[in-house]
């Protein structure tokens, strides 16, 4: 694999990554956004932290509609009874791992 | 619970701890994949520096080892990134009056795990600083670019992230920032809120049979937030 090739890829993709992620910074500094457009903004954690956790237990088939990753959705329930339980992260993310790590160990 | 504080650089560090972890595990596998590759400990280091997207950076070094043209590497990375653009959008606002400077320096290290830590503060009307948020975000960056520059440095001679349950830490982050992101607008609008969760994993399910799973989550948001406005009433 020539340098020239992989640094210029990672020059290529730094850029891309980069400005979708200050342009709205930029912007919303010069732009007031209608009511409509703030309230759709309003539900943009609860709606991609929801994708991101489902989309993290699932498995992408070849063709098809993906599968449910058994461990891992299994190890989400005392996760997050933890979660809701406790509400402090560390303790979440430590369940978490003991749980799946046990899990995997035992039934994997 | 006890109280915590938003203010400081300082703080900013300690609310970083369980991303650190997760960050751990993703990223050693990361570099593991890199070095694998064939990529030096050097571009590896670079690629974390300059693109700093774990996903992404699987996918970079699949697509490398096949010799996709760079053109489609850099549309794919863009694609699979896009997400930001909604996170940095709906956090903004948020910092309007800050100095440009600093809402670069925010948005610039924005990943999913440092949004969500910073989105469940907001969510439970903390009031948050700049400082703290770069606290918070400069800590997770340094843990990554380390993480992977480990991975990269020993390769295969370390156990398997994945037996140590490492792997798991950032899904189990996800579920936590989830409960803390959910928890108020449950309880406050439980219909409308539990409508916008459902068309979001429903149609993320539906979306992940023809798209990345990446994309699907782009689409699944933007979706689940149309009918969350829709829905919307005081």
């Amino acid at each position: 694999m020539s340098n020239t090739y992989v640094l210029l890829t990672i020059l290529g993709c730094s850029i891309v990554t980069w400005i979708p992620r200050i342009f709205p910074f930029l912007i919303s500094k010069r732009v007031d956004f209608p009511d409509w457009f703030l309230r759709f903004l309003s539900y943009i954690p609860i709606c991609i932290l929801t994708a991101l956790l489902f989309q993290s237990i699932l498995e992408v088939q070849a063709t098809g509609f993906p599968k449910v990753k058994t461990l891992e959705a299994l190890s989400c329930i005392p996760t997050l009874l933890v979660a809701i339980r406790t509400k402090d992260l560390m303790k979440t993310v430590v369940v978490g791992i003991i749980t799946i790590a046990l899990l995997r160990i035992f039934l994997g | 619970m006890e109280k915590k504080e938003y203010l400081t650089f300082r703080d900013g560090i300690n609310a970083c701890i369980p991303t650190i972890l997760g960050y751990l595990g993703i990223g050693i596998a990361a570099g593991v994949v890199g070095k694998n590759v064939g990529l030096s400990i050097v571009e590896i280091a670079l690629m974390s520096i300059l693109v700093y997207a774990g996903g992404a950076q699987f996918i970079i070094c699949g697509m490398l080892a096949i010799h996709s043209p760079i053109s489609a590497i850099v549309f794919t990375t863009f694609l699979v990134n896009l997400r930001h653009f909604l996170m940095s959008m709906s956090v903004a606002s948020y910092f309007k009056n800050e100095p440009l400077i600093t809402s670069i320096g925010i948005g610039t290290l924005l990943t999913d795990e440092s949004y969500g830590v910073l989105m469940s503060a907001l969510a439970n009307d903390h009031r948050v600083s700049s400082a703290w948020t770069h606290g918070l975000n400069i800590t997770a960056y340094l843990a990554w670019i380390l993480s992977t520059v480990i991975g990269g440095l020993l390769g295969t001679w370390i156990p398997d992230p994945y037996l140590l349950g490492l792997d798991f830490a950032l899904v189990a982050m996800f579920a936590g920032l989830f409960v803390l992101q959910v928890d108020a607008p449950i309880k406050k609008h439980t219909k409308e809120t539990l409508i916008v969760l459902g068309t979001v994993c429903l149609s993320l399910y539906f979306f992940m049979g023809f798209f990345s799973p990446e994309l699907s989550v782009l689409f699944a948001t933007l979706l689940g937030c149309t009918v969350g406005v829709v829905n919307h009433h005081e």
